[in-house]
């Protein structure tokens, strides 16, 4: 079976369910039954649920790096010898049996028929490789008296990490696996994977499942319009015609590289024109966040960024704000806020420092004082404005909701006066009601100011409720630039790195 | 209700004051009570820790600004002594008695202590996260090296050199004829025969405290307090984070150089070699007593922090002493003040979260 979704669709939090991991006891547990062989059970730990015959690949390797093939497999369940000493100070001094530990990791990796050398150390493997130990791991175990052998695998984007060559033995091991008798659950951005390989197809959207169909006959269209839209070709937004011919080019981003660790982008070249509101959209790790992480100096980049016909020197957040930029980070508690510290000084900070604002100059201005009545009445417009629900604007940023923390995120890049913004995953992790609001604070923004905003998002339907144009980033790169009334079928296709017909060999 | 109401407004204040400073300023109270009924003078007592209280609080002061930036607890501290011991000698060895004397000290240490504090920033620079670590051996090592250079540096003024052999200095130096108290009897205050007030000595506090509380409300002290708190926002708002912390730590050790001019001018005497070994962890200890955390602290954690700990090191040997009549002061005092030293590092554990 095929499992598919958007990125918080809830495919991995329905499978730590499953294998009852304890983070969904820590948060909130979850309700109805789970039913294996007509048996229903309830695992309070993953040991639990490998009892049950339940094997789970997760998304990022549990690995121990400076161990062998072998002894990661059978790791905590080697076949053990009895020595004198064993005798003596019981089961803690029996040692490994060696030849039985190579003999059960060769039977595992054979059944994956893939070239493992099961000696090798894990820090020294393909990443690929690292994956095939991982399955190799679950497969070896087999039936013993308390423990049924397994009979559910688990994949969680195993193939996201691997070239297509290594991806495709993988492809090949689980369907001798599911031949053999093993149900494979398989999660996987790659649409065609899943169409290829899986019998069954689910699609969940917004924790729900969306769509249960066999794979005979779906194409990667129709999977692309359940995963990503709401209304497809009913979209609520209000287009507004966007003069591109007329308006000047604000900002040009020209070969951009950053070295953004999980959000490489490797070449990017955008032009962003003056009063419009540009989304930059994509999956997860293909490079988005890079790009205003980049520009504004946060990570290693190079290339060239031109704001206003001049070049502004990378690698220093200090030139990037001086230009009249800004930036919304997507790491709200990381580099966003100040958490120990009032909303009056996180909104007022960054203008304070660059632009000298709330300040009172002593001694011809060499005793620069903060001026507290100018930031409190700053900060109390913003609260207002933004419908920021405090206590107080002396309220820790901590003691905040997500929603209200973001929020204050924004009244802090306003409060800069930025000719151009760019607003980083703005809803995440906030709820509805916060991120309708946040959503129109920044239209309402661009439309009053002027003000150019580039927004970076995962989630398409916002992109395309407030955008101008969205531009794909794939693989580091722009794959598509389409303006927002696009069909979001288009997007997703866009999104999963291919090009429909339509489209091939032109973009706006 | 009412009741109700007194019992949850007493928990805001025991909460907002902190429990341990209550207890402690409780204990304090009880060690003055005490006193007269074991026959301590509680006019020698108060002066006692009036004197103490000013000839520390500089030196608990020096601890803010590195912990504003992020920097930690400056363990450190002996660096910026020696500044102050390099200041002191200098001015001896110009030999010009008097109130000046203590002018010029202050004069020729701040050249040391920028200098010393500037590549101590450059270190902690390039080992962010392990400050406290790292601060601890600049301390020791500056310490042990200077114990070389007093023996080599050419100073030659008879007070200060070896007797017999005419070169390298004393272990301790008598501030007899130069600035001796001059700021203890400034403007001084004769209550009774025993309680005298150190006037000058608090208002020079005072003045170094209204100007660390004064910088914090610039503009690079608010980008100060915002690198300590998250130096991450505070790059991403182009503050240049590695010249702030630097900053902050040449004015650490500035003031640990006057702090110890200070304490020598109360004392009497300059004390070289081992003498600034030991000073970084009552002062380390007195700021986490007063309350400041790992990378908060304000100028009323440095006040309530001295108080109570130089209150409790010189109450408690002599109200003991004479409890139980054997001359044992000097190990209770010992005893305390590295319970109080131990218990103020546990209590760091707990508040960095």
């Amino acid at each position: 079976m095929g499992l598919l979704g958007e990125n918080g669709a809830g495919k991995s939090t329905l499978m730590k369910i499953l294998f009852g991991m304890d983070e969904i006891h820590q948060t909130g547990g979850y309700g109805g039954d789970i039913i294996i062989n007509g048996e229903k059970v309830q695992f309070s730990s993953p040991i639990d649920a490998l009892a049950k015959g339940i094997g789970m690949v997760h998304q990022e390797f549990s690995l121990l790096p400076d161990f062998t093939a072998t002894e990661n497999i059978l790791l905590n369940r080697e076949p053990l010898k009895y020595t004198v000493f064993s005798e003596l100070f019981g089961e803690r001094l029996n040692i490994l049996d060696r030849e039985k530990m190579d003999q059960i990791a060769e039977r595992a990796i054979g059944r994956l028929k893939v070239p493992l050398d099961k000696d090798m150390m894990v820090s020294q493997m393909p990443v690929g490789h690292k994956q095939f130990t991982e399955i190799a791991r679950e497969l070896s175990k087999e039936a013993t008296d308390v423990v049924e052998g397994i009979k559910l695998l688990v994949l969680d984007e195993p193939t996201a990490v691997l070239s297509e060559q290594e991806a495709d033995s993988l492809l090949k091991a689980m369907r001798l696996l599911s031949e053999s008798g093993i149900s494979i659950i398989f999660i996987s951005h790659r649409l065609q994977e899943i169409i290829d390989v899986c019998n069954t197809i689910m699609v969940m959207r917004d924790g729900q499942i969306i769509k249960t169909v066999p794979s005979q006959g779906v194409v990667i269209a129709d999977i692309a319009r359940w995963m990503v839209g709401r209304d497809v070709g009913s979209s609520k937004r209000e287009a507004r015609g966007f003069d591109y011919e007329n308006t000047p080019v604000l900002l040009s981003l020209q070969n951009l590289w950053v070295d953004m660790p999980g959000e490489v982008v490797r070449d990017v070249s955008l032009d962003v024109h003056k009063g419009e509101i540009l989304g930059i959209g994509g999956m997860a790790g293909q490079g988005k966040l890079g790009i205003p992480n980049g520009a504004m100096g946060l990570f290693p980049a190079g290339g060239k960024v031109i704001f206003e016909g001049k070049e502004i020197a990378l690698n220093n957040p200090r030139h990037f704000l001086d230009a009249g930029m800004a930036f919304v980070s997507e790491d709200r508690r990381g580099v966003g806020l100040l958490l120990d510290e009032s909303l009056e000084w996180n909104i007022s900070f960054t203008a304070m420092q660059i632009q000298e604002k709330y300040l009172k100059r002593y001694l011809g201005g060499l005793l620069k004082w903060r001026d507290q009545a100018a930031i409190e009445e700053e900060t109390e417009s913003y609260v207002k404005q933004l419908e920021i629900r405090c206590t107080s604007t002396k309220q820790k940023a901590k003691e905040l909701s997500g929603g209200n923390q973001q929020k204050v995120c924004l009244a802090k890049a306003f409060a800069v006066g930025p000719k151009l913004l760019f607003v980083s995953e703005p809803t995440r992790g906030i709820d509805i009601g916060a991120k309708s609001l946040v959503l129109k604070a920044l239209r309402k923004y661009n439309e009053e100011n002027g003000t150019t905003i580039v927004m970076i998002s995962s989630e398409l339907e916002e992109l395309r409720a407030i955008c101008d144009r969205v531009a794909i980033i794939s693989d580091g790169k722009v794959f598509g630039i389409l303006p927002a009334t696009t069909d979001s079928a288009e997007f997703g296709l866009l999104m999963i790195g291919q090009k429909s017909q339509v489209l091939e060999g032109g973009s706006v | 209700m009412n009741l109700q109401q007194l019992t949850s407004s007493a928990k805001g204040l025991v909460k907002s004051f902190g429990l341990p400073r209550i207890i402690i300023g409780l204990f304090l109270l009880s060690l003055f009570i005490t006193a007269p009924f074991v026959g301590v003078n509680i006019g020698t007592s108060l002066s006692d820790t009036f004197n103490r209280f000013g000839m520390n609080a500089v030196m608990v002061l020096a601890m803010v600004p590195m912990i504003h930036s992020g920097c930690g607890l400056n363990f450190g501290l002996p660096l910026g002594i020696i500044a102050g011991l390099l200041g002191a000698t200098i001015s001896l060895q110009v030999n010009i008695p008097g109130p000046t004397s203590f002018l010029l000290a202050i004069l020729f240490a701040t050249p040391f202590a920028v200098i010393l504090g500037w590549g101590y920033g450059q270190l902690l620079n390039r080992v962010k996260g392990g400050e406290m670590m790292i601060a601890t051996y600049v301390g020791f090592s500056s310490v042990a090296f200077m114990c070389i250079m007093w023996l080599l540096l050419p100073f030659s003024n008879p007070t200060m050199v070896w007797g017999y052999s005419g070169t390298g200095l004393r272990t301790t130096i008598s501030t007899e004829g130069y600035y001796r108290h001059v700021l203890n009897d400034f403007l001084s205050i004769q209550l009774t025969d025993h309680l005298t007030i150190p006037t000058g000595m608090l208002l020079f506090f005072a003045l170094l405290a209204c100007i660390i509380w004064a910088f914090l409300h610039t503009k690079t002290g608010t980008a100060m307090t915002a690198v300590g708190s998250n130096s991450v926002f505070a790059r991403a708002s182009g503050i240049n984070v590695d010249k702030i912390r630097t900053l902050s730590v040449i004015m650490s050790t500035w003031l640990g150089a006057i702090g110890i001019l200070v304490y020598q001018q109360s004392f009497g005497f300059i004390q070289l070699y081992m003498g600034p070994f030991y000073m970084a962890l009552p002062a380390v200890s007195a700021i986490l007593i007063g309350g400041a955390s790992v990378n908060k602290a304000s100028i009323l954690n440095v006040v309530i922090g001295t108080f109570l700990f130089q209150g409790i090191v010189t109450m408690t040997p002599s109200v003991m002493n004479s409890m139980i009549h054997t001359d044992m002061s000097e190990v209770i005092r010992i005893v305390v003040s590295n319970g109080m030293i131990l218990y103020a590092l546990t209590r760091k554990a707990e508040v960095t979260r």
